[in-house]
């Protein structure tokens, strides 16, 4: 299938006072054509800022993109003038940010802002741009569409603004979506609707989709490819069954295990990961997540672990990737 | 085990309470929960509690126009020791019950027994004593520490306030060992909050809740603004706790699973009302609700395999307003199986089996007049 974005050692970094912080730091990844991907990670893992950089909208200073090509449509989009790049954003690729009510604008109907890309990107005309808005919240389940493009953001509630939001991402037919933490600001029966209006558009028009989240559960139903981030790098990739169901790397191992499950039978102690996520401030040539592995060997303490492959499509970055299952097994 | 000591008198008085309370004249019973705890330790019993907040408008003489029923007719019971789980959406007043139960509101109405004893309407004096027992755990660890505090006088305060410690080193020697016991360094506590991660940030919280040897916890989401690893470093520490302290738990969340996982029994809340309760094992294996249903199957569980095979109910709308609940069962704006009478009656919370409890009149074992009330074309699904 082909390629529809391909993220090529793309690292983003943040120049503070204290020292240069490697937010994102060499991830590489690509998403197919029509492809769900999950993006998963703990707060300050770099997946949001990885996205914002794909969006080239990471404030700058402190932030900038220091290498790395972001491939899309067959063009290195870090290359592109600003303008060229404000033709991409919003109209080939789409995006859902997590807090709805500060991503639309309070002071403007939410009909002005869905007509308002039409009409710079699709050259409609006001007449058409207003009835394709109409079309689009019908679509994402607002009742009384029509009527409710007159509204501001705050007539609206959390679920409802989200859908919001995904129609204009949706409004111009990108060919990706990013959506970062769609549904962390809503409630779980709300989650599900959002989830699900935003799965099937995307299903229904051939849009690759990418979710960033740190909610393991959702991205098991959603995404055919999951990436797990860890202090600005990815440590293992695949598709959700390999993940799942055979994780090479202890800190998805170790993810995994920390979340109660609904369908735990017994009452079992949960098994988490000790200590704390380090900081990304001059970070030592190591292992990142070595000081709170179980199984970290003198190796991991002394040598940067690269992704290798683990089987067909799952990669990890771990020194003992190969043994983990038993190292798991011995540990329980 | 300091922590553990507790004094003679204080325990002789807590007993007497307790006895007291089984003795309660019937008229405080809720008629539709006969001697529901018969011969059992009961700690917490609260019974029809109703929390309303006034709605004023008015530019001159501020009148009250209206009443956003936060909590309305509230029963449940905690045995001592257990954890009673306490879910819901948003907005559905999960966190107003947990203060009201500590008197941080004044109830509407409704009676609230700790210990034997009707607390409800207790002032602030009437209380302090009390508070010695029940304490609170907040949800934002970052809001709930004082900035200007050391971790050390945060956790210290409630043994000045209620007069635990004699002397400074003896206080200080108290707060080294509380950190201790949550996982923390003893040094940590010349420290300020800032200083401290989201996860310390709580287990500073949850020290300072301990410092007073309380028998009874409210935990108001304590680990939703944690990252998973860390929830379940805290979800641990929490059991640990228990079982070392005996400690009986209110636990307050929105996530079901971390619930589940914690808690012996569940009451799950919508808009104010409690709409099922049951065990941690019988309210995922036998929902009776189709809230609980809607709730449990809208969680994600973490595998892609088993989330292949699962069957969804989308609710659809979202939740009504407090302000103007609608008539009869609350939840019948969203239910899938709702029927003319759902409009009208207000289904009571009734024990279909064993600690199983259900507000719903179209649930399996739910006795009422009012099923026999709705005429048969309209029992059918809509």
């Amino acid at each position: 299938m082909a390629k529809v974005l391909e993220v090529k050692d793309l690292a983003t970094y943040f120049f503070t006072a204290d020292g240069v912080v490697k937010a994102v730091d060499g991830i590489s990844y690509h998403v197919d054509e029509g492809e769900s991907i999950a993006i998963v990670g703990e707060s300050g893992c770099g997946k949001s800022v990885s996205a914002l950089s794909v969006m080239r909208l990471v404030a700058s200073p402190p932030g900038r993109t220091v290498h790395g090509e972001v491939v899309f449509e067959g063009q290195d989009i870090l290359k592109l003038s600003e303008s060229e790049m404000r033709h991409v954003r919003g109209n080939r690729i789409g995006m859902v940010f997590q807090e709805p009510m500060t991503s639309l604008n309070p002071v403007l109907s939410i009909g002005y802002q869905l007509t308002e890309s039409l009409m710079l990107h699709l050259g409609m005309t006001r007449v058409d741009a207003r009835e394709r808005a109409g079309e689009l919240l019908n679509l994402v389940g607002i009742p009384d569409a029509e009527r409710r493009l007159k509204d501001y953001p705050h007539q609206f509630s959390g679920g409802m603004r989200q859908r919001v939001m995904i129609a204009l991402a949706l409004s111009c037919n990108p060919k990706i979506i990013i959506a970062d933490e769609p549904t962390t600001a809503l409630d779980v029966t709300i989650q599900a609707q959002v989830l699900e209006v935003m799965k099937s558009l995307a299903d229904e028009f051939g849009t690759a989709l990418i979710m960033i989240t740190h909610n393991l559960g959702v991205v098991a139903r959603y995404a055919q490819r999951v990436i797990v981030m860890y202090a600005g790098k990815i440590i293992e990739s695949g598709s959700a069954k390999q993940i799942y169901g055979d994780p090479r790397h202890p800190y998805t191992l170790g993810l995994l295990k920390s979340v109660p499950r609904l369908d735990e039978s017994r009452k079992e102690k949960l098994d988490p990961i000790e200590g704390l996520p380090p900081l990304l401030i001059n970070l030592p040539a190591a292992c990142s997540f070595a000081p709170r592995c179980k199984y970290a060997i003198d190796k991991c303490r002394s040598e940067v672990p690269q992704l290798e492959m683990a089987t067909d499509g799952h990669v990890s970055a771990c020194f003992r990737s190969k043994e983990l299952a038993q190292l798991a097994k011995a540990h329980a | 085990m300091v922590l553990g000591k507790k004094k003679d008198k204080q325990a002789k008085a807590a007993q007497a309470g307790a006895t007291n309370g089984q003795s309660q004249p019937s008229k405080a019973m809720d008629p539709s929960h006969p001697d529901w705890h018969k011969g059992e330790d009961i700690l917490l019993d609260v019974r029809n509690l109703k929390m309303y907040f006034p709605v004023n408008s008015g530019l001159l003489v501020q009148r009250k126009i209206a009443d956003v029923k936060a909590v309305d007719d509230v029963s449940f019971f905690i045995r001592k020791g257990e954890t009673l789980g306490l879910v819901g959406e948003s907005g559905c007043g999960k966190t107003t019950v947990g203060r009201a139960v500590l008197q941080l509101y004044k109830p509407t109405a409704g009676e609230v027994y700790f210990q034997g004893q009707n607390i409800a309407g207790w002032s602030t004096p009437q209380m302090r004593p009390l508070r010695r027992q029940m304490q609170l755990i907040f949800q934002d660890p970052y809001s709930s520490l004082n900035p200007r505090m050391t971790c050390g006088s945060i956790i210290g305060e409630p043994l000045v306030i209620h007069g635990l410690s004699k002397t400074k080193a003896e206080r200080r020697e108290r707060v080294a060992h509380l950190l201790e016991v949550v996982g923390l360094n003893p040094f940590m506590a010349d420290r300020y909050p800032h200083e401290f991660s989201g996860g310390q940030r709580q287990r500073i919280g949850i020290a300072r809740a301990l410092a007073v040897n309380p028998s009874f916890i409210v935990c108001d989401e304590p680990v939703s603004a944690l990252d998973v690893s860390i929830q379940a470093q805290v979800i641990n520490l929490l059991e640990e706790l228990q079982a070392e302290f005996h400690l009986t738990y209110l636990f307050i969340a929105h996530d079901l699973s971390v619930v589940r996982h914690i808690s012996d029994r569940i009451a799950v809340m919508y808009l104010g009302h409690i709409a099922e309760v049951a065990n941690r094992q019988e309210l995922y294996d036998n929902p009776l609700h189709p809230y609980t249903q809607a709730l449990l199957s809208a969680i994600p569980i973490p595998d892609p395999v088993i989330e292949e095979k699962r069957e969804r109910i989308i609710l659809y709308g979202d939740v009504p307003s407090p302000l103007r609940p609608p008539p009869g069962c609350v939840f019948h704006t969203r239910c899938p199986i709702a029927i003319g009478a759902c409009r009208t009656a207000v289904p009571e919370l009734q024990e279909v089996s064993k600690d199983h409890w259900v507000a719903c009149i179209r649930a399996e074992g739910y006795r009422t007049s009012a099923t026999a009330l709705a005429p048969a074309s309209e029992a059918k699904p809509k």
